[in-house]
This record gives C-alpha cells, structure tokens and sequence, in this order.
C-alpha cells in the first residue's frame, strides 16, 4: 500500500514560551524552536507500520518554505521512503481550503492509497483533512486510532468518540484519514537517524510543477483570514484560590461540592 | 624399601596395567575440557573488540586484590569467608590433585619443589586445608538447603531454581576431599599394619581420621580401598573439570581472566565500539547491543563469569523496588542465550536474536540508573553500566525509546534543557542570589578565574536554583572569583549519554568544551556530581574539574569561610553518598568533613548503606522523566534509611538526589520529621552574615 503522509512544521508548544506580538498580528516568533506536529508524528509512524506489514511506500509531504525540510527529514529518519516539499511563493499564506488544494494536486500527481493526516496542528483549525478529502472526492474518516488492513482494498478503523467510547467502521480505499494520537507509540529519531538521511535528495515542486492555478491558492485565495490575536482577559467567572495548599485543597473541595462537580 | 600397598600406576585391574587406564582418564578428561572450552571461545571470537590489553600493572593489582586476596568477599561476611576458605582450599589441593593425577602412571611422582620440608609442610597443610574445606562445604550445603538465603531464590520469570547444581557440586568437592583421605589414610594404615608408620598426620584431619577408622582393616581390603579411592578421584577430578563450563562453576577458571581484564575506571563510558573514534561514529553500520553477538568479548567472558551470588541484585535499588530489573539475571539469560546459540556440538545460531523483546524487557533496560552498586560489588568483576548503555544505544538506534524519554531529549537537542525553557533564562537564577555577591557572566564578555558550571536542573528547576543561589554566596564568602556560562552554557549530558543518546551527547560535549574553553577560566567548580562526572570522564581537554564540596572544604580549612556560631540545640543529620560523587569518583570525605566542622550538628552514619554502599536515591537527569514499574521510589527507601539512623536532617551533595529526597520525604509522610538539604545549602546557612540575617531570601542568617 503506498501512503502518502502530510504533515507540518510547527512551533513547539512544550518547549516554547508562547507570546502574543503586541500588534495582535502573530506569536512573537524570534525564540521559537519548531518541530514536527504532534499529531503528524503519530500519523507516520502509523504509516510506516501498515507499509511494513503490508508492503508499499510512504511518502510525506509538507506545505512551507525551506524551513520545513528539516520536519521532512525527520520523518524520513523515521522511515519513510520518500520526502515531498511543495513550496512556492504563490502558496504564502494560504487558508486551510488553500493548503488542501496544493496536497490535492500533490495527491493526483502520486498513485497513493491511503493517505493520512495529523487530527489537528498545534497552529492550526483542524480542517485539511477533511478538505482535503472532500476536494478529492475521497472517503474520509477522522480522530482515528485504530487501523487494520482488510481484504479488498478496505480498512476496518477505529474512531474515538465522546467520552473515551469507540466507534468500528469499515472504509473503501483510496481515502483520507486524520489521525489522533495515542493510536500507537511514535519511534525516536535521533541525531543519528537525521544525519543518515541529510544527504537524501527531496524534490520540491511548485505550483506549476503541481498544475495548479496560482489564483485558488495563496493569501489572495484566502476565504477566511485572520484578524487578530489576544490573550483573553481573565473573566468575571474565574476565581484565584490563595492560601497554603492545603486551604486551597479544602476550599477547592467546597467548591466542587457547592457547583455538583462532587456528589 | 616396598610400599605398604602396590601404588596406581604398578598395580593391575584384571590383569591389565592400570596404568594405561589411568593415562586414559586424564588424556580424555584433559581433551574433552580442552574441546569444552574451545566452543566456549566461539561466541568471543566473534564479539565486538573489546579494548583490555593494556595497564598491565594496575591489572596485576586487581589480581592481587580481588582474585587472590578475595578482597570483596568478606562483604557478605559468612558467604564470604566460607569462600575464602573453599578458594584457598582449591590452591592448596589443586596441586595435591595434580600430582595424583600424575602418580597414576608416574611411580612415586612429585611436583617439581615439592620436595623435602616444603613438601613435609605442604602435605601437612592440604590435609588442614582439605578439613576447613569440608567443614566449609557442610555449612554451605547447610545454608542452600536449610537457611536458603533469600538472594539465591530464582523468581519465576527468571528460570528454575539453581539449588541442585550448587549442591551437585558441593558434593564433587566433598568426593574430591574424601576420596583423596581415602587414598592416603589407606597407605598410612597399611603401612602402621607393617609397623613402619610414615610421616605423622595433622590432628583432626581427613587421613588422621580415616587411618584410626581402618586401623583394623585387612591388607587386601586396604589395597582395594586405596586403588578405589584412586579412581574414585581421578574420575571425580576430570568430571568435575569438564563440568565447570556449564553453569555458575565456570567462574573457577574464568574468574582469574575477568578480574584480570576488568573495567579499571568508574565512572565512564564504553566507546560506541572500541577501535572507533568519535569521528568515525558517523560511519558505524548500527549502534549499540542488538544482538548476543554486538557484547564485547569481555562482556561475554562477565556471562560466564557470573557466579550466581546474587550479591548484585542484592544491592541492585532498582531490584529492592520492585523494578522489572535484576543485574544477577542480566547475566545469567544472557550466559543461557549464549548456550544455546552455542551448542557444544552442532553449529551456531546463524540467525540473529534480539535481545530487547527476547531475553530483556525495554523497560529492564531502562530501570537502570547506573548507580554502580552492581559492580562496587561483585566479587568477580563483572560490569553492568556499560552493558546498559550499550544495549540502550541499540534501542535509541531503533527508535525504541519510551515516550516519557523522547520529549526530554527533542528538548535537549533544541534548548538544551531537557523541559525545553529558554537558552536566554538560564542564567537567570543568578536574580535570586542576593546582595553583596555578584555572579560574573562569561557569556557577557566578563572574565573570572575560576567557572562555575550550573548544568540543567540547578539552572531552571525553581527549588534546585537555591543551589546555585546558596552555592554562589558560599563561593563569594570565600572570595573565589567565579562566572558562569549562562546562554552559553548546555545541559552537560551526562544522561543523555548513559540513556543511550550518543550523538546528541557528543553534540553537547562539542558545545560546552567549546564555551568552557573559550571562557579562560582556569578550573570549573560543580555542585551537581553528574555534571562533575561528566566533565572529569565524558570530556576531554578541560581545565580541572572539582565539586563544590572540595572546595568549602579548602576554603573551611584556610579560614577562609567564617561561620555564625550556633545559637540553637544540635541536630542530628545524616549524609547521603551520590552515586556519582562517590562510587564513581570516590568522593566520601570531603563533603562529610565540611559538615563536621559546621556548628551545631551530630553526623550519624546510615551503616551498611553508606560510603561505597549508598543506595541510590532513585536516579538523575533523564531518569527524572522515566516513569518505571515499581512497587516504591527508591527515594522512599532512602529517606526511612535515614530516619532509622537517627537523623532529623539529609544532607545531599547533589541536585538530583534533593528532588528524590525531598518528594520521598512527603511520599512517605515523613514531613515534619526530617528535611532534605544540599550541602552548599547547609553551608550557606551557617555562615556568618556581617549586620545580621542579611541574606537574601530570607533562608541563611544567623539561625
């Protein structure tokens, strides 16, 4: 089965210190460090297993500039045969219907199978995925975390609903899948396992070598843009509970007790 | 003058020269032992190098020292001393039993310089010696049948039981000692028979025995009794030889050779593989212990090395937890993996086997904070930590690292640290430090003579900065002229590197020799025993390295740190040895010295567990973030160790083992009773403050 995985350079929210730029327009960047998001990771290693026990390629590909080669490279480390970078000035500033438009021809231009997405990003809405599939006419699952490979070109997966509960579907290939953490245990990539890949060649292609029409896609493309960022003040709702720890405790349980959170 | 009876090597078994049965023995006992040991070589020859062929001198010595005066034996002290006697036993007798080999089919043969009053002497001695090993043997047998020390037990997922190969052989020894009096006691008697009794035996002896018992046994009955007993010998001897290469025995012809090549430095590392320097890693195949064949040679010769003590296990923190870990059975699957891959007859295992998901766990593998206990013990030399690191270099190498353990790490490769904070704040505990001592910055372009290197935890922990804090206004009290290396500075990986992670330690290592080097200073002083460790053993080329305790103590003994004298009652405190402080840099003295000579505090010592024996509090740096199967911290046991000597106060020299001691101390209630403080803490609080309790967070003064 070849797999095709997108995944995307994000900053690390467990190792950063996120701060809003005083103009509202963005974080402050300047003492970020990146990595690959979270979920992607997941999404990769699920791939690698299923071509391992099932034969096939993986390939992962990312939107962004040259930055994000380091994410591609980290994958490949991971295992994944092969890299992707799309990347063109044209694609600066997509929204998330662009972003799916750009892995849509990506997808076309490939003989893929499955192809598999992180749930979410760490900076994102959640929502490529799901495009992605709809633009491809594909059937789509999401919050997957559990994948078994049936006769016939179909999977049996496993969804995650409310309250921890689980929901068995069966799914025709080729089609899309977002998948949620947890769904196995992403394998570490050393510095080792990078440098073994950092020579590994990884084309990249832009919007012409993608067939696309630069007016579908980039900031110009935008159907939904962002107008501000804030740290939300705190509400009138929120209460500081002082004291030692153990006051804090015993008002903590009064308080649960009064609100019927404890019965 | 005619012997009292016809000697082996004359006499006839059914007409026959039993001589030539008596050559037979010992050419086929001597072939068979040397065929045995070849197989046993195979899986050697084919090891990872293993760089041991050198330093003959201090090799000699831990000859001497450990192999010869069975210096660690006397730890467990009835095993141990039962040992000594068993071990001097088989000196003396061995060459008794070589030379009866010989006499049968040498007449009258003597070993070379066994002659005249050494030989009077000697044989006197064996005969004393053959009686303690008896005696010995007997309390042995006794111990593993009726006592059964809870060390030897062999948990279930570990195999069967090895009680009757331990008593199997203590009855070999006890048939090599009874067939041997037999076969002098038979002469003696014959030859009192002839009215002509030779040398007078040793009083309480087997032969003194066992001539008085055959005192009234015929000529002919003596004469047989004296070429059985011969045979009974020869053949239990040969048995014997050739049985030792498969199980625990083997160590009595492995053990010379393992002490002998054993890890002369506590403390470091094993290369990734001997032979490769570290600009070669790069190029290495695979890293790390994968597969039986990826040991070293001398981690092989351990294996079989292994006498089964359990002495390891015994004083293993993470085995007395409850962890998934056992050093003793990290051995002895591995001496059985060994065994079966190499079959006496047949060929190799061709196929590879790995060891993570086969004989070892992951998780085995990783409950292992490399405290050393292990190997301070072991009375044959065999070492763990490197085998540890190794096979964890194999795991990291194949992605199988636990979550818990991967987030630290990306941390450390992109800040650093292993929470990931920023490069900026990591000096900016110094904010904390108070008025009246500066700390310089080298990464400010400032200059001092002497650096101080903070490391990780001390730097961003919010408890562990009151280290750094307290340490800098004791190094201020002193007058030390000091800076750190603030940005500049990188976790030191001493972890990193014990977890497996080699090039992102050899990164870290490039970093900070670089920024140490570039700073000028002329020596570095720590408070954190791992970053000590580190930069004494891992790194190369730096100025001296010294821990903080060495130098109050100097500054202490020039009267250059004055002290407030104690105005309130005195306190009992205890010290606790961190592992890297003191078994692996033999660093006992000077923090206990510099508590000695603070006012208003009794030291008590936690005996047994103290010194070279501490037991580890629950493990540094990554091991932070481990999260083991255990049935209790380690830290817990610590701090009830503590208590139980007596003490309201524990003293560590050590970041990590605060943070073990101190979440101990409330994990089992202990709050209240006894507080958990670093020594520079200590020291910092019972200095003397010009204009009173003008320290700065409230914490020194005059208490």
């Amino acid at each position: 089965m070849n797999i095709l995985v997108c995944v995307k350079r994000v900053p690390d929210t467990a190792e950063n210190e996120i701060e809003v730029r005083p103009d509202g327009t963005d974080i402050r960047r300047e003492d970020l460090v990146y990595s690959v998001n979270e979920w992607d990771n997941y999404a990769v290693e699920e791939a690698i297993q299923i071509a391992e026990r099932t034969g096939g390629t993986v390939t992962v590909a990312t939107v962004g500039d040259a930055d994000a080669e380091e994410v591609v490279r980290r994958e490949m480390a991971m295992g994944a045969q092969q890299g992707l970078m799309l990347t063109d000035p044209a694609f600066e500033g997509s929204d998330g219907r662009g972003v799916a438009e750009i892995l849509k021809a990506a997808v076309q231009r490939g003989r893929y199978d499955l192809v598999l997405c992180g749930a979410q990003a760490d900076d994102g809405a959640g929502q490529v995925g799901g495009m992605l599939a709809a633009l491809l006419d594909w059937p789509y699952a999401s919050l997957v975390n559990r994948i078994e490979v049936l006769e016939g070109q179909r999977l049996r997966i496993g969804r995650e609903i409310e309250g921890g509960n689980q929901e068995v579907s069966e799914i025709e290939l080729p089609c899309v899948l977002s998948i949620q953490t947890g769904i196995n245990e992403p394998r570490y990539v050393g510095i080792r396992g990078i440098r073994k890949v950092a020579s590994v060649e990884i084309p990249a292609l832009g919007a012409s070598e993608l067939g696309l029409d630069p007016s579908r896609v980039g900031r110009a493309a935008c159907r939904v843009r962002k107008l501000d960022y804030f740290v939300p003040p705190a509400g009138a709702g929120a209460e500081i509970l002082q004291g030692s720890p153990e006051e804090i405790a015993a008002r903590l349980v009064d308080l649960l007790k009064a609100k019927g959170g404890l019965k | 003058m005619e012997p009292a009876l016809i000697p082996p090597a004359a006499a006839t078994l059914a007409g026959f020269p039993a001589r030539l049965v008596f050559l037979l023995i010992p050419a086929v006992g001597v072939g068979l032992f040397a065929w045995i040991l070849r197989r046993r070589i195979e899986p050697l020859l084919r090891a990872a190098p293993d760089d041991r062929f050198n330093r003959y001198g201090e090799r000699v010595a831990a000859v001497l020292r450990l192999w010869l005066a069975q210096a660690r034996q006397p730890r467990y002290l009835l095993a141990g001393v039962l040992h000594i006697v068993v071990f001097f036993g088989f000196l003396i007798l061995g060459a008794r039993s070589l030379q009866l080999v010989v006499l049968g089919f040498v007449e009258g043969f003597v070993l070379p310089g066994f002659g005249g009053a050494f030989g009077a002497a000697y044989h006197a001695a064996k005969d004393v010696a053959a009686a303690a090993v008896l005696v010995a043997v007997v309390v042995l047998a006794v111990r593993r049948l009726v006592f059964r020390p809870a060390r030897y037990a062999v948990p279930e997922r570990y195999g069967k039981d090895h009680t009757p190969e331990a008593i199997l052989v203590l009855g070999l020894i006890a048939t090599l000692l009874v067939s041997e009096g037999l076969f002098e006691a038979s002469l003696v008697a014959a030859e009192r028979q002839l009215g002509r009794p030779l040398q007078g035996l040793v009083p309480l002896t087997l032969p003194w025995a066992l001539a008085a018992l055959l005192g009234g046994v015929s000529r002919e009955a003596l004469q047989a009794l004296h070429l059985a007993a011969y045979t009974v010998h020869d053949l239990t001897f040969f048995f014997f030889l050739c049985f030792l290469p498969f199980g625990k025995h083997f160590h009595v012809v492995t053990s010379l050779f393992n002490v002998f090549f054993m890890r002369l430095d506590p403390g470091t590392v094993k290369p990734v593989r001997h032979g490769v320097g570290e600009a070669g890693l790069d190029a290495l195949e695979t890293f790390g212990v994968k597969r039986f064949e990826d040991f070293t040679w001398k981690h092989m010769l351990d294996f079989y090395s292994c006498a089964d003590c359990g002495r390891c296990s015994d004083r293993c923190p993470a085995n007395r937890v409850g962890r998934p870990l056992s050093p003793r059975f990290v051995s002895i699957k591995a001496r059985d993996l060994c065994f079966r891959r190499y079959p006496l007859r047949g060929r190799p295992a061709a196929e590879p086997e790995p060891l993570i998901g086969g004989i070892y766990s992951e998780d085995e593998i990783w409950s292992c904070t490399t405290c050393g206990a292990c190997e301070e013990e072991c009375p044959l030399g065999i070492e763990y930590i490197d085998k540890m690191v190794d096979l964890r270099r194999g795991m990291v190498d194949d992605g199988l690292v636990p979550q818990s353990l991967q987030k630290p790490l990306a941390a450390i490769e992109k800040r650093g640290n292993p929470w990931g904070k920023m490069e900026k704040k990591r000096g900016d505990w110094v904010l904390g430090v108070g008025e009246g001592c500066r700390v310089k910055g080298f990464d400010k372009g400032e200059q001092a003579e002497v650096l101080y290197f903070v490391d990780s935890i001390t730097s961003y922990d919010d408890r562990m900065q009151k280290i750094a804090q307290a340490a800098a206004r004791v190094f201020c009290a002193a007058g030390l002229d000091f800076g750190i290396l603030g940005k500049d500075e990188k976790d030191s990986g001493h972890e990193v590197r014990r977890f497996g992670e080699e090039m992102l330690f050899q990164s870290l290592k490039e970093h900070n020799t670089e920024a140490i080097r570039a700073s000028g200073a002329r020596w570095i002083v720590t408070t954190d025993p791992h970053a000590y460790n580190a930069l004494r053993k891992d790194y190369r080329d730096l100025p001296p390295v010294r821990h903080a305790s060495e130098v109050i103590l100097e500054a202490l003994r020039a009267g250059r740190l004055a002290l407030a004298p104690e105005a309130d009652g005195v306190g009992t405190c205890v010290y606790h040895d961190p592992c890297y402080l003191g078994r692996h840099n033999r660093l006992y003295d000077a923090p206990r010295q510099v508590i000695d000579r603070l006012p208003g505090l009794r030291r008590v010592e936690m005996e047994g567990n103290c010194r070279d024996r501490s037991f580890c509090c629950g493990g540094g740096g990554l091991m932070l973030f481990y999260e083991p199967e255990e049935e209790m911290r380690m830290g817990v046991v610590r701090v009830k160790m503590a208590r139980e000597a007596g003490a309201d106060l524990v003293v560590a020299a050590c970041p990590f083992c605060l943070v073990n001691l101190e979440d101990a101390i409330k994990v089992a209630g202990l709050e209240g009773e006894l507080e958990a403080v670093d020594l520079c803490e200590l020291v910092d609080r019972k200095l003397a403050r010009p204009g009173g309790p003008g320290a700065a967070n409230g914490q020194g003064g005059m208490a």
